[in-house]
């Protein structure tokens, strides 16, 4: 038993332990706000405060700390991607993940799995082979397999998928793993608040103060805050933010949805992924299977669940595993997705001096936490994109330079 | 949303329908700039509000209109495209 622990046990006193200051009043002016107390705000902050020493720092956020699709995501991470440009971000954001839970000192029970991308038809085999070439390009562990190494990783498995939709191969990628995602934001959170960061929950943001082009002040329901640099991480409210100082973006904002089943002893090692049945799943530490399927087919701005949808993809999942007709599904919710045109971020600068943005993370934003943290943090900073997102700048779409990444989107959206 | 009305083949599950997009009016190609028709082509209006969109009931391959709100997801009216109640 740990010292520490017997300690406690023996004191008198059982304080309960705080994972964040208390709340304090808004101050009247910050260096930097964040919009969002999601993963990507608080490590933002984080980054600010460790890297860039910017401690006078306020994360805003209309609910509560991590509620929106850090936790809803199914905490899938990865950097197999199709583009250089993609494959680069993912693969920093990989190497930082590996050491997050030491450097926090907080257990994200981060966990490496392996990752399968299943390939039903001889056209996916063939976007498998190209990535793969892509990503050992990059240094990136990534290599096609047989339908007979799908089987040795998971006997369970029905190859033929209840011969709908026979599996031929598949991506196998090494370092695919999954985390405890409320503790990323928690573990952001702690971190960036202990050098100072103010996080300020319940706390809805209504404008954006811009004077002559320059973001000069955010206008709050708690009252209104000077400040020349605006962080926007709110994941599919983002058109709302943008809305508010006439900047258009090309985001649309689907629900995406995901359910969990009853928990069981531990039978599924990989985490697998099908374009053609539209499935991802792995296990969690708790036994329970982790499912998520494509988008909701219309545009929807709520959290709202469906029937149609655990339909759909119940049935898919006894496709590949027919075993699991008596096993019961416990919970579904859904999270709100700003999706783009090419499936792929929309970071950095934008023609309002002094907003930034961190949005376009539509069904792949958790992955990148730890890496848009980081490089959003250095981008407003300095106010110079970081190199490595320069790819994803808004002023593309009216470039027509588009970073296609849809064809390593884990399910055919 | 469960059932949508569609305007000739009456209530149907909404199952049915595919959703196509908001309804959009096309510039003149060969009067806008570059960066306004990348505007045309790529931007979007992503935040909740009430939006004509085109839907089609797939079965019978009708395209019409429908007024809905995005954020609560409810519909106020459907019609064929150029009637308009």
């Amino acid at each position: 038993m740990p010292w520490r622990l017997l300690r406690f046990a023996l004191s008198r006193k059982h304080p309960e332990p705080r994972m964040f200051p208390a709340p304090r009043e808004l101050k009247s002016g910050y260096d930097v706000v964040i919009i969002g107390a999601g993963g990507h705000g608080l490590a933002a902050a984080y980054y600010l405060a460790r890297e860039h020493g910017i401690t006078d720092v306020a994360v805003l956020e209309k609910g509560y700390l991590g509620g929106g699709n850090t936790g809803r995501n199914t905490t899938i991470i990865r950097s197999n991607y199709l583009t250089p440009e993609g494959v680069l971000f993912y693969d920093a954001s990989v190497r930082l993940w590996q050491q997050l839970s030491e450097e926090f000192r907080l257990n994200l029970f981060y966990s490496t799995r392996g990752h399968f991308t299943l390939a039903h038809t001889d056209s996916a085999m063939r976007t498998m082979r190209w990535r793969a070439e892509v990503n050992k390009h990059y240094g990136v562990d990534s290599e096609v397999d047989d339908a007979a190494a799908v089987k040795r990783a998971c006997p369970q498995i029905d190859l033929s998928c209840g011969g709908h939709a026979p599996i031929l191969g598949a991506l196998y990628h090494a370092p695919g793993a999954i985390a405890r995602h409320d503790a990323v934001a928690w573990g952001y959170g702690r971190g960036a608040a202990e050098r100072g960061v103010q996080i300020h929950q319940q706390t809805e943001v209504t404008g954006i103060e811009v004077v002559g082009g320059r973001v000069r002040g955010v206008r709050t329901t708690r009252g209104t805050i000077r400040t020349d640099k605006v962080l926007c991480a709110v994941a599919g409210s983002t058109p709302r933010v943008t809305d508010m100082i006439g900047l258009r973006t090309p985001i649309y904002v689907h629900p995406l949805q995901a359910m969990v089943s009853e928990p069981m002893k531990p039978w599924l090692d990989p985490i697998l992924v099908s374009g053609s049945l539209h499935i991802y799943v792995s296990q969690s530490a708790r036994g329970e299977l982790v499912m998520g399927a494509s988008l909701d087919p219309y545009e929807v701005q709520s959290t709202r669940s469906t029937l149609d949808f655990v339909e759909g993809l119940s049935a898919h999942m006894l496709d590949m595993f027919p075993f699991m007709s008596h096993v019961k599904v416990m919970r579904q919710w859904a999270g709100i997705t700003d999706m783009t045109p090419d499936f792929a971020p929309i970071m950095g600068k934008t023609e309002v001096e002094g907003f930034y943005l961190d949005s376009g993370w539509g069904t792949w934003g958790f992955k990148a936490t730890p890496i848009c943290g980081k490089t959003m943090a250095r981008t407003v900073a300095t106010d110079l994109n970081d190199p490595l997102i320069t790819g994803f700048s808004l002023d593309r779409f009216r470039r027509y330079a588009m970073t296609g990444e849809k064809g390593a989107a884990s399910v055919g959206h | 949303m469960k059932i949508l009305t569609c305007p000739v083949n009456g209530p149907r599950v909404v199952t049915e329908f595919a959703y196509w997009g908001e309804l959009r009016e096309m510039p003149d190609p060969a009067a806008v700039s570059d960066e306004q028709w990348a505007d045309y082509v790529f931007n979007r209006n992503g935040a909740p509000g009430i939006k004509k969109e085109w839907w089609c009931h797939t079965p019978s391959n009708t395209w019409f209109i429908v007024e809905r709100d995005t954020g609560r997801d409810e519909v106020l009216r459907t019609y064929l495209y150029g009637e308009a109640p």
